[in-house]
């Protein structure tokens, strides 16, 4: 790896929930922003998106939910994270996520909530300004 | 239509009209250098007699009731009766949505429609470990006969029609919902309601697949034969626009892909060997109304027109019923802001008046705070009173197609239909759509059309009010509703009680004739009856059908 390496940017789908447009069109955003991207599709289970965390080698996780599990999921993903020994990869989450739940999920260690009418350019931007890439 | 010489003078006048007006215009322009809707339909000035003049009167709009039904399928539509308002709704256990339903009920909502949790969608029990986190949360959770008879206890089936938005286990949940029907002493001539069933949506952009394709359309077909027999009043399938156009297609392409599925499902009925005016009349349709008032009225007559053809010179169909697309609505989900949520309730009053101008058979109105969870009780109030108001206090539903003979929404209609009519040529160039799904083409459309959507709005080009002008610094809404987090608890409980006390033989008999029957062409849904009456679960009635169909294995691409 070089200092010059692209962010990479894992976009994952936990849970049972099919609606992946926010996911895809994020996806497609990085990518146009100059990052690397992996989609996983649909229907992960937290153990699989870690996986695929270590896997890919990924600087960033964007999750997102938007059928009310994420406050099983998110903070779920975080613990295996840590289990597995990739406690520095940013993680985002977004979706159909109530303000009220916002506080848990950062205390859990997700690093940003962006939930509808976001822009995909200031979540490019937080990307930016808060991955700890590795060299 | 129109007299050609006092069009021809008309078209010297409107010429003359342009020039008039063209150093007003230079001095102060328009808003916009071009005005094009979401499908990429040109908007033009005004519309004028001679943009509609190869209109046809009696060939291209009729009378209503009558083909090609572009005014309407019923001959007198809201003048006999308004649509059937229909809340989608359901979450936690069956006592929870059993509740929900009543207070709908009691409200003047005249149809109910079952929204189902996803472990439930995707024919997994509570218990099972992919559903930790799900059940119960976007609909209710249904494992056995037991959640169906809570879920309709104290509401007369053979009163209330039904939805059910259900579409890969969609034979278990009408099982059994016919198997409790039963108990209530209702046979399945009394009975009234839809299964969505529709499989090639869930490709596409739903999500909520079990099996592959080809045996997806098997048990689709198998409900058709049964419920033209057992259940001859059930719409068997509605094939639905509306998760496609939620994952970011056009009006244009909601028309098209929504109608080569139906294609599709006509075709493989044929090939069931099943006469297309067996279960033709029992195909319903499910659309989005999304925010362009004229393009959408526009896109719900072009939709009307286009299947009447098809159904009329594609297969054949001799009985007028077949021709008709009778469809149910709902306002975009995708157009509600979590920012100051109350405006939703202004977006979701218009949505539902183009819906009524386009002619709905029955309407979905999302609540105001959708964006951010379920809705509340008031929140759901609000919504339906929408449809009430529009029905009871201005005046809509008083005569059938009142758009019909606008310049600008007939010229609509015709591009919407021709341009439609494109894609499906092509679709069917492809060797259908089954074929291109397959080959990821319908999929990509729609991500493209989302991204472009998407790319409009941060660039300020599509004005959200309230996302990118007129924002305001707003609190946190308060009030939304949270499904209670032992759900899942209960649900494992009631699951636990009923293996131990049902009869295992009958059980494991009824599991292994319906394992036989998917083998081989065997119509599955006697069978599946009997696993529900036998109080077998729908994981494990599902789990048959995955070990003989195996499972859907997604490609996905950016």
């Amino acid at each position: 790896m070089t200092a010059s390496r692209r962010i990479r940017v894992l976009v994952a789908k936990p849970g049972l929930d099919g609606h992946d447009r926010g996911a895809k069109v994020l996806a497609r955003a990085l990518r146009d922003a100059g990052m690397e991207v992996i989609y996983t599709g649909i229907r992960q289970s937290p153990e699989q998106v870690v996986n695929a965390v270590i896997q890919e080698d990924v600087d960033v996780l964007c999750l997102s939910s938007l059928s009310g599990a994420h406050d099983y999921l998110f903070p779920r993903i975080m613990e295996l994270l840590k289990e597995k020994g990739a406690p520095d990869v940013l993680v985002l989450g977004g979706g159909i996520i109530p303000e009220e739940d916002a506080q848990a999920l950062k205390d859990a260690g997700i690093a940003g909530i962006f939930g509808p009418g976001s822009f995909t350019k200031d979540i490019v931007k937080f990307i930016q300004e808060n991955v700890r890439q590795r060299t | 239509m129109f007299d050609e010489r006092a069009l021809e003078e008309l078209k010297e006048a409107a010429k003359r009209w342009e020039e008039s007006i063209a150093a007003a215009l230079s001095k102060r322009p328009e808003r916009k250098a071009a005005f094009v809707n979401t499908s990429g339909i040109p908007i033009e000035r005004v519309y004028l007699p001679f943009q509609v003049q190869g209109l046809d009167y009696q060939r291209d709009l009729g009378f209503p009731g009558s083909f090609p039904f572009t005014r309407g399928v019923q001959p007198t539509m809201y003048r006999g009766q308004f649509w059937t308002m229909r809340q989608y709704a359901g979450f936690g256990t069956a006592e929870e949505s059993n509740k929900r339903y009543r207070y709908l009920l009691e409200q003047g909502q005249t149809g109910l429609s079952v929204a189902f949790d996803l472990p439930t969608q995707i024919g997994y029990d509570s218990d099972h470990p992919s559903a930790f986190g799900e059940v119960g949360k976007v609909g209710v959770a249904i494992d056995s006969i037991e959640d169906m008879r809570i879920l309709f206890e104290g509401i007369p089936m053979d009163k209330v029609s039904t939805s059910m938005t259900i579409n890969a286990p969609a034979a278990i949940l009408l099982a059994m919902y016919l198997a409790v029907a039963q108990e209530q002493g209702v046979g399945g001539g009394q009975l009234n309601g839809t299964i969505q069933n529709d499989i090639l949506k869930e490709y596409t952009s739903r999500g909520t697949y079990i099996f592959p394709p080809e045996p997806s359309m098997r048990i689709v077909t198998d409900i058709f034969s049964f419920c033209s027999k057992e259940v001859p009043n059930w719409n068997t399938i509605s094939i639905s626009g509306y998760h496609m156009r939620e994952a970011g297609c056009t009006a244009v392409q909601e028309v098209a892909f929504t109608l080569a599925n139906g294609i599709a499902y006509v075709e493989a009925g044929l090939k069931a060997g099943l006469d297309v005016d067996e279960f033709g009349p029992r195909l319903a349709f499910f659309f989005c109304c999304h925010l362009d008032f004229f393009e959408e009225v526009a896109k719900f007559r072009a939709a009307r027109r286009l299947w009447a053809r098809i159904m009329r010179e594609r297969f054949k169909a001799k009985n007028p019923r077949s021709w008709m697309l009778r469809f149910h609505t709902q306002t975009a989900g995708c157009t509600l802001t979590a920012q100051q949520p109350k405006n939703n309730i202004v977006r979701v009053a218009y949505q539902a008046m183009a819906a009524v101008l386009g002619g709905t058979q029955s309407l979905h109105t999302n609540s105001m705070d959708e964006a951010l969870a379920l809705p509340t009780e008031e929140a759901v109030q609000i919504a339906l009173r929408t449809q009430q108001l529009l029905a009871h206090e201005f005046g809509v539903a008083d005569t059938v197609d009142p758009m019909g003979g606008s310049f600008y929404v007939e010229r609509l209609t015709d591009e919407i239909e021709e341009r439609a009519m494109d894609y499906i040529r092509k679709i069917d160039e492809m060797g259908g759509s089954p074929r291109a799904i397959e080959l990821g083409f319908i999929q990509k459309e729609i991500q493209e059309a989302a991204y472009t959507y998407q790319k409009e709005i941060e660039s300020g080009e599509r004005v959200v009010v309230g996302v990118n002008r007129f924002q305001v610094q707003e609190p946190p809404f308060k009030g939304i509703l949270r499904v209670d987090p032992a759900v899942r608890q209960r649900q494992v409980e009631r699951l636990e009680r009923i293996r131990k006390s049902r009869e295992a033989r009958k059980v494991g008999r009824a599991l292994e004739a319906l394992h036989k029957a998917a083998q081989s062409t065997e119509n599955i849904l006697p069978h599946i009856l009997e696993a529900v009456r036998a109080q077998a679960t729908l994981g494990e009635i599902c789990d048959v059908l995955r070990d003989v169909f195996g499972e859907y294995q997604a490609s996905v691409s950016i």
